[in-house]
């Protein structure tokens, strides 16, 4: 079955429809989305809405912790995401915060965990980072793949069967073997914020039958979401760095 | 897992085990058969005994990432692998002799010795345009099929530069097999195709003079020696090998790889073209380098390494391209081969470690019967390779960077398509003559090149003719 993982939409529509319509003309059994639909850009109440329907019909969708904080939780945060999430708080209605609100932290669906951020204590939102955070993200788990978002920067860790472990910088559109003799830890790039250098939008796609997992890259109409952000009076950093992919 | 006693007639996931074959190092191998699948087949299952070399168990899982990204004849092809607990492989069984079946019969001839080395050499092109590096090549690895042409077997050490590299993740030191292992290997680098070149320098070696440049050296500490020591000169053990296999043996075996062929397509080249070969002075070469330079090496060998960097294996293929010219020679072209000297300059000035081979036509009618020879009693072939290099030049190329050809052939675009798949040339600079109703008419030569070429190509115009 192909599985499509979008994670750290974070409200920009222009971002999630390129994806969604990329994986649109593939035959995609499941959709997974790992959290932080909202914050940082102009369009939450789209993001949510579409993201709503797709739960409607199966879709896994967990929360995220800019989620978290939409809802009124206090979650450690800079200043320029507290003022967008502020922002964001007053756009949304009661359906779509309860829609947040009753998101699950993690899902386990057979040999495979989706998590937002770490593992280890999902609702710490640590940084799967590096080979130590990825190290106790996979020590916490028995799961042999583990999917996680977060950081907005693409990362394939394994556990080597000599217990390190490794960490690889993916390719875009190269089909990664994701071998059943160890455990991986998969962490997918930004839907809506890429910090990778790379402005295009990131998803993946996990193939169950021959195990193989390729990150896509997607490109949208990045100006349209820059001056959107703009218009809404949000911090100017977070239309620029759109560009900058970073 | 469980230990399985295996026996034919035994079933695993539908694949019935019919005969075993010679085990390898890691694994047994089987011919296996499938109701629905006409291939024939082989199926490797690892040993998983207690206590076995994990390298054996991570060459497994990484010939099964890599095999399945592997597709052309060169490489066998991947039919299904098991999971966790029901761990195999089966891929296509290869029809043909082993070239470890061969080492008995040697010193082969030179022109046998190259025909192999050409039929290895094409088919770790493929490998490393593919993003691999095999980083085993050795005869128990190298299958001739029926038809000439070689494929490699046993992924268990390769490298896929896209991929993480599972086996430099888990070891720090050198992998590899210490006669075959390249100096660069010994030091750890994993991503470097001309690693395999050196491998089938050693190859080659081999099968011209029945003797191992390196001997068999069993421990890592004995593999550290590549670093410094050049092997004793074919030529000493076989005083009737020619000093172009001589060269083109040498040169895989340089210590530094940046003095290897750039590419295997390029080393192809060379032992497809042996004429065209640049014999220097390790063509000559009757004994090992003196004491001082083995001394300088061995100092140089003890500075620490940098540790090696993820490179593209596709990079190094694409730093060293083959340039074709096609050039028309003869009055009334003066014009567009100058057209094509600029266009071939800017190439050049783009692509520093291109190779360039300038190739004329010697168009043959089947009513001529003897077209050596001219009114004059010149010699036209040679005429002809006089007139090429005088076009050539000027071109910004080092000597040794250019070779010239005389294709004689009746049809002149086959010949060019012809010889631009044999070697694996990645662009062809071709001159279009003006158009005119008799050439629409039959149709040109640089149209059906465009159409038919294995590769890109430029068409040089002059500004007259547009």
């Amino acid at each position: 079955m192909l599985i499509a993982i979008f994670t750290d939409i974070h409200s920009n529509r222009e971002a999630l429809e390129a994806c969604l319509a990329h994986a649109a003309h593939r035959p995609i059994g499941r959709y997974v989305f790992l959290g932080d639909y909202v914050g940082y850009g102009a369009d939450p109440e789209f993001v949510v809405d579409t993201v709503q329907e797709y739960a409607a019909r199966g879709a896994v969708t967990l929360l995220g912790n800019h989620d978290s904080a939409a809802i009124g939780t206090p979650e450690r945060m800079n200043d320029v995401a507290a003022r967008a999430i502020e922002w964001t708080h007053r756009q949304l209605g009661p359906a779509q915060l309860a829609f947040l609100a009753s998101r699950p932290l993690t899902v386990r669906d057979g040999g495979q965990l989706y998590v937002h951020a770490s593992a280890a204590d999902p609702a710490a939102w640590d940084y799967v980072l590096d080979e130590r955070s990825a190290g106790r993200s996979l020590q916490a788990t028995d799961a042999a793949l583990t999917f996680c978002g977060h950081t907005h920067v693409p990362a394939l860790f394994h556990l080597t069967v000599t217990g390190k472990i490794a960490g690889f910088d993916p390719d875009a559109g190269v089909a990664l073997p994701l071998t059943p003799q160890r455990r991986w830890l998969a962490v997918i790039g930004a839907v809506g914020q890429p910090r990778d250098r790379n402005p295009a939008a990131c998803y993946a796609l996990y193939d169950g039958g021959p195990r193989t997992l390729t990150y896509v890259r997607v490109p949208y109409d990045i100006e349209s979401a820059a001056r959107k952000i703009r218009d809404a009076g949000l911090p100017q950093f977070l239309a620029a760095r759109l560009a900058w992919g970073r | 897992m469980t230990l399985r006693r295996l026996e034919p007639g035994h079933a695993i996931d539908g694949f019935r085990l019919d005969a075993p074959l010679n085990p390898g190092g890691m694994a047994s191998l089987w011919r296996v058969t499938h109701p629905d699948i006409a291939l024939p087949m082989v199926m490797k299952i690892p040993f998983m005994r207690p206590g076995e070399n994990p390298l054996a168990i991570i060459g497994f899982e990484v010939e099964g990432m890599i095999l399945p990204k592997l597709e052309g004849e060169h490489a066998p092809r991947f039919v299904k692998s098991g999971d966790f607990s029901n761990p195999y492989i089966v891929m296509e069984y290869i029809a043909g002799r082993s070239l470890k079946d061969r080492l008995g019969e040697t010193p082969l001839p030179a022109e046998e010795v190259a025909a192999i080395g050409t039929a290895i050499a094409v088919a770790l092109h493929d490998l490393h345009a593919q993003h691999v590096v095999h980083l085993d090549v050795k005869p128990s690895n190298v299958i001739m099929r029926d038809n000439g042409e070689a494929a490699l077997i046993d992924y268990g050490l390769a490298r896929h530069d896209q991929l993480p590299d599972l086996l430099a993740e888990e070891v720090s030191g050198a992998i590899g097999t210490g006669a075959y292992i390249s100096p660069e290997q010994v030091q750890g680098e994993r991503g470097d195709p001309r690693s395999d070149l050196f491998a089938l320098g050693v190859v080659l070696y081999f099968l011209a003079t029945g003797e191992r440049p390196f001997g068999e050296p069993g421990n890592a500490r004995e593999w550290r020696r590549r670093l410094w020591r050049d092997p004793v000169p074919p030529r000493a053990w076989k005083s009737d090998l020619p000093p172009w296999l001589q060269e083109v043996i040498l040169r895989c075996l340089e210590i530094d790889a940046d003095a290897r062929p750039a590419t295997a397509a390029e080393l192809a080249f060379a032992l497809r073209n042996s004429e065209c070969v640049l014999l220097t002075e390790r063509s000559r070469r009757t004994r090992r380098d003196g004491v001082l330079t083995v001394a300088a090496r061995w100092l140089r060998a003890r500075k620490p390494v940098l540790p090696p960097q993820r490179r593209s294996i596709a990079a190094q293929l694409a730093r060293a391209p083959i340039i074709l010219a096609a050039i028309d020679l003869g009055a009334g072209h003066e014009g567009l081969s100058e057209a094509i000297a600029v266009a071939v300059s800017r190439l050049l000035a783009t692509e520093p470690g291109a190779r360039l081979a300038c190739v004329n036509v010697l168009k043959v009618s089947l009513l001529t019967i003897d077209p050596v020879a001219d009114a004059q009693g010149r010699n036209i072939h040679l005429q002809r390779l006089v007139e090429l290099k005088h076009w050539a030049r000027a071109l910004p190329v080092a000597a040794e960077r250019v070779t010239y050809h005389v294709l004689e052939a009746l049809d002149p675009a086959d010949a060019l398509i012809g010889f631009a798949r044999a070697n694996r040339a990645d662009h062809i600079v071709i001159g279009a003559r003006a158009s005119s109703a008799l050439r629409r008419y039959l149709g040109s030569v640089s149209a059906q090149v465009v159409a038919e070429a294995p590769c890109t190509v430029t068409v040089v115009r002059t500004a007259g003719s547009r």
